[in-house]
């Protein structure tokens, strides 16, 4: 059985209120091995926070403690922000929802991914030029000199996430954590950026946390998905059984969806339930799972 | 209820100038609710701004309840039959206005009277209880603040609702109670809507029939049944249909 990537048990990230500590995350633990992870879950239920933790991106006075959270068996927790960069972008990256507030407005492209690129592998400015046109042939951007010399602003909204994602790769790292890439996307460039990223997975061996609120999507999408309520999983179980999740919770978003399929006069509404903060996450032989099926 | 016919909208001068959108037409009857459905840019909100009287550049012909509209000029008995709601209630609501206060200003405006009454009743029909009426919208959750943006369209008794991508902020579950809201305030008071999203399964589930549009045109107008099917007549309808099915593995 293979080692996972990352390794996380009982992750907690808590902000000082008026009202005292709020706890966004409270107690978070999951593997991750070369696989399409997904996390699931509505606003406020704490999953883009859990990305962050992992990046080191909480800042004080939130505070991140974890009984462990190891990359290939080493600490990164509450690393030094000058260790913490040496791992950010080179063996864990992350792509944002917009590319909008991502990029540099004032930087070409070219300039940007290579700057990017040479942070993390040094390197002259040739070489990195030349990675960075391999990057952008490598996310599906047909034109890559024209791209390498335009401004953020001169590019679609897919593109920019294309060139998000190729920032990220350009070092090559082990884990890419994903918020929410698609959801600022039309459907039909969604599918694009989508198997783009299946690619570095698959050929890269690359572990992908995929941070969505749409259930349906990371079920097609992912290999093994995570429900989140109120900072804690309720479920884990794999991608392709979520349509027989056990949770009142799971099912419950699942049913409040629309379907075109299946046409209904009115929509179930979700009864939520105060045992659902605290109660036992439902999970499935998960260990025994643990890298995906990859 | 609404007739547009070869409706143009362009933003900017020549050589600059963008024709957001090109020979648009379609009627929606008395009751019916109709989609426009299409990807960003498409240009189906610029049609309901054109409607509501919020974009001058705009040529053709737009009719309500048989009167012709003209330029971004609306008289007191157009704002009296239509009405719009906007996708994202974090920014349709005053901050420092409360509940109480937008509603009767609405209401002062359309010139009605005994508005203690109808706030209530308003708040009712959206289904918030009394106690909301004196909070602020950083009290309301986003399905909260969408409720009052929809009693706010509904103080002037509309019977029409240009509803511009209504549940696209909100999370899946309240998108749920918002979508059932709406659905039984049209069954009530037998509402007229037009309804954009990008959402096909949300149309599908709230209209009757839909235009789906393209780079500013209307490729084809085509009733639910047809969209259930996956039956559209041009080709990038039916790749729209497939696409927002979700992600099939290439």
């Amino acid at each position: 059985m293979n080692a996972p990537l990352l390794s996380v048990r009982d992750l907690r990230v808590a902000f000082p209120t008026r009202q005292g500590m709020f706890e966004a995350v409270r107690g978070v633990s999951f593997d991750l091995g070369r696989e399409r992870l997904g996390v699931v879950g509505e606003s406020g239920s704490g999953k883009s926070m859990t990305g962050r933790a992992i990046l080191g991106l909480v800042r004080p006075p939130g505070r991140v403690t974890a009984r462990r959270m190891d990359l290939h068996g080493q600490p990164i927790l509450n690393l030094s922000e000058r260790k913490m960069r040496k791992i950010r972008g080179s063996r864990i990256s992350m792509v944002m929802q917009d590319p909008k507030f991502s990029l540099n407005p004032v930087m070409t492209i070219g300039d940007q991914i290579i700057e990017a690129y040479r942070l993390h592998a040094g390197g002259p400015k040739g070489a990195g030029r030349a990675k960075a046109l391999e990057m952008l042939e490598a996310v599906q951007i047909r034109d890559p000199e024209r791209v390498m010399g335009a401004y953020p602003h001169e590019v679609s909204g897919g593109m920019g996430q294309r060139i998000m994602i190729a920032m990220m790769l350009a070092p090559d790292p082990e884990i890419l954590i994903a918020d929410e890439p698609t959801s600022a996307l039309d459907v039909s460039v969604r599918t694009e950026v989508l198997n783009i990223m299946d690619r570095l997975v698959r050929d890269r061996g690359m572990g992908l946390i995929f941070i969505s609120h749409d259930l349906n999507l990371v079920a097609q999408f992912c290999d093994r998905v995570l429900i989140m309520y109120a900072g804690r999983i309720v479920e884990t179980l794999a991608a392709k059984d979520l349509h027989a999740a056990r949770h009142p919770y799971t099912q419950g978003l699942l049913n409040s969806l629309p379907r075109l399929d299946a046409p209904v006069e009115r929509l179930p509404v979700l009864q939520r339930q105060d045992t659902w903060r605290d109660g036992d996450p439902i999970t499935e032989s998960l260990e025994t799972e643990l890298p995906g099926g990859l | 209820m609404l007739t547009v016919d070869d409706l143009n909208v362009w933003f900017g001068f020549a050589p600059d100038r963008v024709d957001a959108v090109q020979h648009a037409a379609f009627t929606v009857a008395s009751g019916e609710s109709f989609g426009l459905v299409g990807e960003s840019g498409s240009g189906k909100s610029t049609i309901l701004r054109a409607i509501a009287g919020l974009i001058d550049t705009w040529s053709g012909s737009i009719e309500v309840d048989g009167q012709a509209v003209t330029g971004t000029r609306r008289s007191r008995a157009f704002h009296k039959t239509v009405q719009m709601v906007f996708q994202d209630p974090y920014a349709s609501l005053h901050p420092r206005h409360s509940v109480d206060a937008v509603l009767s200003e609405a209401l002062k405006l359309q010139g009605m009277d005994d508005i203690d009454a109808r706030i209530t009743r308003l708040l009712q029909d959206v289904g918030l209880g009394r106690g909301f009426r004196f909070r602020y919208p950083h009290q309301l959750s986003g399905g909260q603040r969408q409720r009052v943006a929809i009693a706010r369209a509904l103080a002037a008794e509309p019977r029409l609702l240009l509803l511009d991508e209504p549940t696209s902020a909100l999370d899946v579950s309240v998108q749920a109670e918002i979508l059932n809201l709406l659905t039984d305030l049209r069954a009530e008071h037998g509402l007229t809507y037009v309804m954009v999203s990008h959402d096909l399964a949300v149309v599908g589930h709230m209209c009757d029939r839909l235009a789906v549009m393209q780079h500013g045109r209307i490729l084809e107008v085509m009733d639910v049944d047809a969209l259930r099917r996956g039956a559209g007549k041009t080709d990038y309808t039916r790749h729209l249909i497939e696409a927002s099915a979700g992600y099939i593995r290439g």
